[in-house]
């Protein structure tokens, strides 16, 4: 009894009192209940508001096509009788992982027929199709269920399966410095620095080796005025000064990297940093993992390493140094990482090659605040992963057809081999838009 | 009621437009049904406005940009009907934190394009069919949705310009190809929670 009451009002791990395990989703916050419990166990919105603290910004792009707005309209006061689309959790359910698919669904799979039974009606080609299969075919996600539309799929039906043009978009961030109203402009001046102009305090520069002073001279860092300061000095809480830390953290990489932390700590890398707790390892992991990583924390620097912010490391080797599964076993086999090499020796074109970080964490457009959108890589692994055709527009789409795409991404063997060889499932969803195309083009033709 | 105060505020939005000094007691109402038709005047202007000169001046008369149901991939200006919905959806979004503002309002036709935006309660029914038999004249009713009581009124929605007509009729998903400018189209739906 002790023990109990100690736990609940002491203890950080509160584990002991939870209703049932977690979803692959949640379970490395388990310990802090307060992360979706935060002011009531009962309060419906309570729970709301936390989950829309952390995929908020995912649900909404590139397109919420159910949004809340919809339904709290009267009008659709029945529906929500139904299928009450106001709250998350009429769908997600937590501490049920018996029940939840790996989009962390566990409603029924046919639940799109609440609304949505006459269908065949309105699109005569879905005539006898299985409500079960809306989703499960690749083609609808109730969150984005705009971003495979029909005349996207008619604008993209003849494509090759490689294009032409087959690069990644470039990212900005340099471009757009003085554009960005939460860079430290004021402190840091975008301006190049030297060996002369380091700031480190001597006690600290006594201690520093040549070859860190010359990583960091060979870095963006260095030639847009980021300082030793910049990173290693925090602000102390409650405005009582600034001191140095040897090993700085997300923190410091947030006063200039804020989309890229922020992203970062929605996915299942970060997002035990960002309630608080010590950092993931992947030990924590559900995936298999390597032993010897098992006990490394991943921060900002566990992929970029300090000072060399070398980003092809930490666009391969960072990730194969921890996960161990199939398809990141077979990357090296691939064509993907052919492609990869061409690139780095210089054979193609900058963007060409296909690194675990092109698909995984790909450059995409970010409305970083009201009036700027720059192409910044996605540092939540998760946001395009799962249903896996979030990934079409993301990311495969800057090189292959789209035909090719939704097939390959369908082909679970292909995807266990990395990609390696052509797609032997086919999805109709091109073909039915193709012939509702042709009918349509018919029916103008006729009057 | 709820109502009062709602209206109370837009009378004080209109009386500062005024310049007038005029301060309201806390009684004062205005009738639910004039309501319902100042909101939808501000609407319908909005509309046509967004409509005459935006799309179609933009759109036709200059031929700089084009109109799109797919704005974001076409990176194109949104339909006047898309338009008056998102609106719609942020006055769903902004009246939530604003507990004495209560009411709604969407797009519907006979005729829909997108076959949710098609009439579903009796009322809307009802109210379609007689602002489109009825030029002219609007549709006001109650009704009671998920255990609460509305008093709802439906307004014409009239193609005003060109595009309005050609978009509608040449759309692959359209169940009517032969509008004619000055046709009811469809119409403008507003609730507002009355007691009982």
């Amino acid at each position: 009894m002790a023990y109990l009451a100690y736990t609940l009002t002491m203890s950080n791990d509160k584990s002991i009192f939870m209703p049932g395990e977690l979803t692959s989703g949640h379970h490395q916050i388990g310990v802090a209940c307060t992360a979706c419990h935060s002011e009531s166990f009962t309060d419906k919105d309570v729970l709301q508001n936390a989950c829309i603290d952390c995929h908020g910004e995912q649900r909404k792009k590139p397109f919420d096509s159910h949004p809340r707005e919809k339904f709290t309209d009267p009008r659709n006061a029945d529906r929500l009788e139904n299928i009450n689309a106001l709250y998350c959790v009429t769908c997600h359910v937590e501490h049920k992982p018996e029940l939840a698919d790996k989009t962390g669904l566990t409603q029924a799979k046919d639940f799109c027929v609440h609304c949505h039974q006459d269908i065949a009606k309105d699109r005569p080609s879905h005539k006898g199709m299985e409500f079960e299969s809306c989703a499960s075919a690749g083609c609808h996600n109730y969150h984005h269920n705009r971003s495979l539309y029909t005349d996207f799929l008619v604008k993209h039906m003849d494509e090759e399966d490689i294009l032409k043009t087959a690069v990644v978009p470039e990212k900005e961030l340099a471009s757009v410095l003085e554009e960005i109203t939460t860079y430290p402009h004021d402190r840091y001046p975008v301006t190049p620095l030297t060996l002369k102009n380091i700031d480190a305090p001597a006690k600290v520069l006594f201690k520093t080796s040549e070859d860190i002073k010359q990583d960091w001279l060979s870095t963006s860092h260095a030639k847009i005025g980021a300082n030793c300061s910049s990173c290693h000095i925090t602000e102390i809480e409650n405005n009582e000064g600034s001191k140095w830390k040897n090993k700085p953290d997300h923190k410091s990489c947030i006063k200039c990297h804020d989309t890229e932390v922020n992203h970062f700590m929605q996915g299942k890398h970060g997002m035990r940093l960002k309630q608080g707790l010590t950092a993931m390892t992947p030990g924590d992991s559900r995936l298999p993992m390597k032993s010897d990583a098992k006990h490394k924390q991943i921060g900002c620097n566990s992929c970029h390493q300090a000072h060399q912010y070398e980003l092809n490391t930490a666009s391969i080797d960072s990730c194969l140094s921890c996960h161990n599964d199939q398809h990141s076993l077979a990357y090296k086999e691939s064509s993907h990482y052919a492609l990869w090499k061409k690139e780095q020796s210089g054979e193609l074109p900058k963007g060409s090659g296909v690194s675990c970080a092109t698909c995984h964490m790909p450059r995409i457009a970010v409305d970083v605040s009201d009036w700027l959108r720059r192409t910044v890589v996605q540092h939540n692994q998760n946001a395009n992963l799962v249903p896996n055709e979030k990934m079409i527009r993301s990311t495969c789409m800057s090189c292959h057809g789209l035909g090719f795409s939704i097939d390959a991404l369908a082909d679970k063997s292909l995807i266990i081999n990395n990609f390696n060889g052509a797609p032997k499932r086919h999805i109709e969803s091109i073909d039915m838009a193709r012939k509702d195309n042709e009918r349509h083009l018919k029916d103008i033709t006729d009057e | 009621m709820k109502l009062s105060t709602l209206v109370i505020n837009i009378g004080a939005a209109v009386s500062m437009s005024a310049a007038s000094s005029t301060v309201y007691a806390a009684g004062d109402t205005v009738p639910v049904k004039a309501m319902a038709d100042a909101l939808h005047l501000v609407m319908d202007s909005d509309r046509t406005i967004y409509t005459r000169k935006i799309v179609n001046r933009l759109v036709k008369k200059e031929k700089v940009i084009k109109a799109s149901e797919h704005f974001d991939d076409d990176k194109a200006l949104v339909l006047p009907a898309q338009m008056f919905r998102f609106g719609s959806e942020l006055v769903q979004k902004r009246a939530k934190k604003l507990p004495d503002v209560n009411f709604s309002y969407s797009l519907q036709s006979l005729w829909p394009i997108n076959k949710q935006n098609a009439p579903k309660t009796k009322a809307e029914k009802d109210g379609l069919k007689f602002v489109a038999d009825n030029k002219g004249k609007n549709y006001y009713t109650e009704e009671t949705l998920g255990g609460t009581k509305y008093f709802t009124a439906v307004y014409a929605d009239t193609g005003v310009a060109p595009v309005c007509v050609s978009c509608h009729n040449k759309h692959k998903d359209t169940p009517k190809n032969d509008f004619k400018i000055g046709d009811v189209m469809g119409g403008v739906v507003i609730r507002i929670p009355i007691d009982g």
